[in-house]
């Protein structure tokens, strides 16, 4: 294996593994708008929209002119760093096990003052910078003030570079990947784009191997690639791999999925529904089983700890797509496990990350018009999603129009979807 | 009279005179279920999942749920399975008239074709040549093809798919008939994953041991193992299945009783 | 248009009493409350039924607040009220008390601001110290006030050139004047050298820029002049006070404080100038916030502090007196009560009880507070000039 410049020598086995701690959690309610935005990517504050303050932090009325409609907008982020600290003291056990810990005060050009993180690339004060919102290890929104020159593009990598803010993402770099269906195009594709962003290891799912898959023997010849046996289906399956891996499984990708086209008219009997539950609901359950208590066990291991659980949903979680029905429901079903297993994942910082996608253009989607989703931009949006530390990833226009549909209005969607728009 | 023969029955089963022969491969999560293309129904693989293990779900017990599809592992196929006897009167495994669970064996040994070739059919001719030896089969007599098969304990290999889908050996569509009608066996076995060749969907009609056998009310048995422990001819073999109300098969444990060889 | 507020002719202060502050203390915050208002009542001679009013500060009540101690002092009143401003308890307390004897609604009022400290209480009161805090402050770091007051003394410093051995001068002459004052947790005189290469605490914040939190009391009495007179005990008066909060808040960062919008009344209320101040109280939890005070109360221009304290001994003989029982930086922060001691040893300096500490001839002192760090700066400012009988 390469070693990449800067790479962290590997774990002394025999080194006590620190317990997972986790920065302050609380906030108030009216504050996790800056959360809820951040899960998405995005850095959004309350804007007036009687006088168009935009203020922080987030308050239950406009303070300059105590207007109660506020609404939460996208922001450039623009400012200057005003003044910075290092710290070398702090009341919290999260922030002690870390320290030195470098702060700033960065006044935005729309207005407020924010108090951040800094990124190890900013300059000392005054300079000009840009606040990004990620979301920390308690999966709280936090404020990173970033270098002016960080590219957005690039800015993925350039954050795992920076020791305390790697946290705030799940950088794949150094990593140790679970694929756990790599039959498919998708899984073949995730296979390749995590051994492109510098993982360590990747193990690729195989259910019923006398199913050949060629794509699946090609990426094995790949040296980062091995492909390990994978029923999601069957508990004896899950239980002997999460036995072998689990305790080296830093980010679990669970693609493993059942997808048929069919409402409840187009097939009769819960045969084929009951698959999809199997794989997309059940599956998910066992995987978490088997694998979520040794990685939470493993969300403080070193610079390579357990960092994230990714589930490949769909759009159709949100809504009912019918005529892809059951499909629909499974993904559901998967959805509210998923959080579930975020809540749960959550006292040990590793981040469940939910995936959106709209059809992907597969086998099961022939009768679908585009656009459809080629299994390589999934791929590549998945990985960028963990590089950005982002928790619920909506990739593609299709599934950010139906995110933007579902947002303005969940029943106005359903009704368009009933009628197949 | 009768008690007298199953008296002695069970004198030459404590003795040994008479072996049991297991012809049942182990149920497992990794018994290879039928592959069908993706949008047919698909028969469930066989599962288990643990209801309680001297634990907190039931502290002195363990036992456990189990699912699969009426036709996986070593399994009975009930002439309703195709649609050629659909109609017939106890079709179905609750229906199955008893006395025809119990029956001779003729055990055809194609394992060294079945070696260079696995898409090995089964031929009137191959039938002639082993009666030649070993004499005319019975009527009402259980035809059981060994392939050797079952010792194939590599799923991939026992599936044996490829670009052209999956390479079993089978009967052909003339010896099929010719068992029926000229010899009237009661029921064909094979030790590979279905009683028709894994290429029989290529065969007119396709499928035939399932068409012909089943439409003509008789029946299969398959995924069978240890068919070399038989004689050619003189065993019993013993293959209820699960008394399911309008089943069209079941998971079943087939037993066979040999005679020891003198 | 000029404002004219009523003064403070017939009503004053008296009684200080500081109960010795305790690092850690497994008492209840009620337990300090307690033994202030047993320790006014010996030192004033009045009854426990002669109290009708009680005005009460601290940080570590919870669940109570003032009006849970009543009850559990058995103390029944005609006037209550609870000042949670921190620094600024003093000055809201005291012109809270002094309307209250002057209007007849209280005939004598407690001032009493009392905290326990246990050896988790700081780090739990920072998390839930206010809706800001939790959402905007304690998440990034958790360094609590040290990392806000590392913010605006490094700003200050930038903007203003001043030096950490500016800000050490001030902090060595508080313990020099703490070394005469008995309550002082802090006992060893302090060197620059000590100073400056302290260990960092927040950059460029180090240890003895910091205060340490402790246990205590601080309290007073506020009565008519003719009670106290009745009583014999020595009293000061008020020439005059002031209060702001969230002064500014436009500023990106906070450099200035409200006391600059209202201190031309203060003096003018007081009748004095600056050069009659013989001492100065600041709040003084860093030593960036005290130079700021400095400045805004007009002891010198904004970005002066540096030269003015490079210029002046602030010790008690010194030229220009500054926390004179050492401040809290050597005394210590018993929670809310940090924002009386100033308070009471400016009432014991112009009544002539400071003994070790005493400034001589002291008569006229300038008390001012500073609370509660919301979000990035201290929301609350205020002033008070206390007179002694000889002024």
């Amino acid at each position: 294996m390469s070693e990449t410049p800067g790479r962290p020598k590997r774990k002394n086995p025999l080194l006590r593994t620190r317990v997972p701690l986790l920065p302050p959690r609380g906030r108030s309610r009216v504050a996790l708008g800056l959360t809820a935005a951040a899960a998405l990517g995005r850095f959004e504050l309350q804007v007036c929209p009687e006088c168009g303050t935009v203020q922080y932090p987030p308050r239950e009325a406009c303070h300059r002119c105590l207007s109660l409609d506020l609404v939460w907008q996208a922001q450039s982020g623009e400012g200057e760093l005003i003044s910075e600290t290092v710290l070398h003291h702090s009341h919290d056990l999260y922030f002690r096990d870390r320290m030195p810990w470098r702060l700033g005060m960065v006044r935005l050009d729309c207005g407020p003052t924010l108090l951040a993180h800094l990124h190890c690339g900013v300059a000392v004060a005054p300079c000009r910078v840009r606040i990004v919102a990620r979301l920390d290890k308690a999966g709280q929104a936090a404020l990173i003030a970033v270098s002016g020159r960080f590219d957005i593009c690039e800015g993925a990598a350039e954050m795992a570079d920076d020791i305390h803010l790697r946290e705030m993402t799940c950088d794949p770099r150094c990593r140790k990947v679970l694929v756990t269906d790599g039959k498919t195009a998708l899984g073949q594709a995730l296979t390749r784009a995590f051994v492109a962003a510098g993982a360590d290891i990747v193990w690729a799912g195989c259910a019923e191997p006398w199913k050949r898959s060629a794509g699946l023997e090609e990426v094995e010849r790949l040296e980062a690639v091995t492909v390990v046996p994978l029923d999601v289906t069957n508990g004896d399956s899950v239980k002997s791999l999460g036995a072998a891996l689990g305790a080296k499984v830093d980010i679990l990708i669970n693609n493993a999925e059942v997808h048929r086209p069919y409402g409840i008219a187009a097939r009769y009997g819960t045969e084929a529904a009951r698959s999809e539950m199997d794989v997309n609901y059940l599956g998910l359950l066992r995987l978490a089983q088997e694998f979520g208590p040794v990685m939470r066990a493993r969300g403080a291991d070193g610079y390579s700890s357990a960092t994230a659980w990714v589930n490949l949903l769909s759009v159709y979680a949100l809504s009912s797509f019918p005529t892809h029905g059951t499909y629909s429901a499974s993904k559901a079903a998967a959805y509210s496990l998923a959080q579930c297993l975020r809540a749960e994942m959550q006292s040990a910082g590793v981040r469940v990350v939910n995936v959106f996608p709209g059809p992907l253009d597969d086998e099961w989607n022939q009768e679908l018009p585009p656009p459809k989703m080629s299994a390589q931009a999934l791929a590549k949006a998945i990985v960028k999603g963990l590089q950005d530390g982002v928790e619920d990833l909506f990739p593609g226009e299709v599934a950010q129009e139906w995110l933007a549909r579902w947002l303005e209005d969940p029943k106005i969607l359903e009704r368009e979807l009933a009628i197949g728009r | 009279m009768t008690s007298d023969t199953l008296d002695s029955l069970v004198a030459d089963l404590t003795s040994g005179a008479i072996r049991i022969v297991d012809l049942t491969q182990t149920l497992s999560p990794e018994t290879a279920p039928i592959v069908l293309p993706p949008e047919a129904g698909q028969c469930w693989p066989f599962r288990l999942e643990q209801i309680s293990r001297y634990d907190e779900r039931g502290p002195a017990w363990y036992w456990n749920n189990f699912s699969c599809g009426e036709h996986t592992g070593t399994h009975f196929d009930a002439p309703i399975h195709w649609v050629s006897g659909r109609d017939l009167p106890n079709n179905t495994t609750d229906t199955v008239p008893p006395q025809h669970l119990i029956g001779p064996a003729c055990v055809i040994d194609c394992s060294g074709r079945v070696a260079t070739n696995p898409d090995f059919l089964l031929t009137v001719d191959y039938v002639m040549d082993w009666e030649r030896e070993h004499g005319r089969i019975l009527p009402r007599s259980w035809l059981l093809m060994r392939s050797d098969w079952s010792k194939r304990s590599d799923p991939c290999a026992y599936q044996n798919i490829d670009e052209e889908g999956p390479h079993t050996p089978g009967p052909d569509v003339e010896v099929i008939r010719f068992l029926i009608e000229e010899r009237d066996i009661i029921g064909f076995g094979s030790e590979a994953i279905g009683t028709d060749a894994g290429q029989g969907a290529h065969l007119r009609p396709p499928y035939p041991c399932h068409y012909y056998m089943h439409g003509s009310g008789r029946y299969g048995l398959q995924c069978l193992t240890n068919l070399e422990l038989l004689p050619p001819r003189g065993s019993v073999i013993i293959c209820p299945p699960l008394k399911i109300r309008n089943g069209s098969g079941s998971p079943l444990r087939v037993l066979a009783l040999v005679p020891r060889l003198t | 248009m000029e404002r004219r507020r009523a003064g403070y002719e017939d009503v004053v202060v008296a009684v200080p009493v500081s109960i010795p502050y305790v690092r850690y203390s497994t008492r209840g915050a009620h337990w300090f409350v307690a033994r202030a208002l047993r320790a006014l009542l010996e030192g004033s001679g009045l009854g426990k039924a002669d109290l009708e009013g009680l005005c009460l500060s601290s940080f570590t009540l919870a669940p109570d607040t003032a009006v849970g101690v009543t009850q559990h002092l058995g103390l029944s009143l005609r006037w209550l009220d609870h000042i949670p401003m921190g620094g600024a308890s003093a000055i809201v307390a005291l012109r809270r008390a002094l309307r209250a004897v002057a209007s007849g609604d209280a005939a004598i009022v407690a001032c009493v601001a009392a905290d326990t400290n246990h050896v988790d209480t700081f780090r739990a009161t920072l998390g839930s110290f206010s809706q800001f805090a939790r959402d905007a402050v304690y998440p990034y770091g958790s360094g609590g006030p040290n990392a806000s007051f590392a913010f605006l003394t490094a700003y200050y410093m930038r903007v203003f050139g001043a030096r950490r051995e500016d800000f050490g001068k001030l902090c060595i002459a508080q313990r020099e004047n703490a070394l005469r004052y008995a309550h002082a947790l802090f006992k060893m005189p302090l060197t620059i050298q000590e100073y400056l290469n302290a260990r960092p605490i927040a950059e460029p914040l180090r240890l003895f820029d910091c205060v340490m939190p402790c246990a205590g009391a601080e309290a007073f009495l506020v009565m008519s002049r003719a009670r106290a007179q009745d009583l014999g005990v020595s009293f000061a008066n008020v020439l005059a006070t002031i209060e702001r909060h969230n002064s500014f808040p436009e500023d990106p960062i906070q450099m200035r404080g409200g006391w600059l919008l209202d201190r031309e009344e203060l003096f003018a209320q007081a009748g004095v100038v600056r050069r009659d101040i013989d001492f100065l109280q600041t709040y003084d939890d860093y030593p960036v916030i005290s130079a700021m005070q400095m400045e805004d109360l007009g002891f010198c221009g904004k970005g002066e502090a540096p030269q003015f304290i490079r210029e002046h001994s602030l010790t008690t003989d010194g030229t220009f007196p500054v926390n004179t029982s050492g401040g809290q930086l050597s005394v210590g922060q018993a929670g809310a009560a940090g924002g009386f001691l100033g308070m009471t040893e400016a009432i014991r300096q112009v009544t002539g009880a400071a003994q070790g500490t005493a400034v001589a001839n002291a008569r006229i002192g300038l008390v001012s507070g500073f609370g509660m760090i919301n979000y990035d700066r201290g929301l609350c400012c205020g002033a008070a000039i206390l007179a002694g009988p000889k002024a």
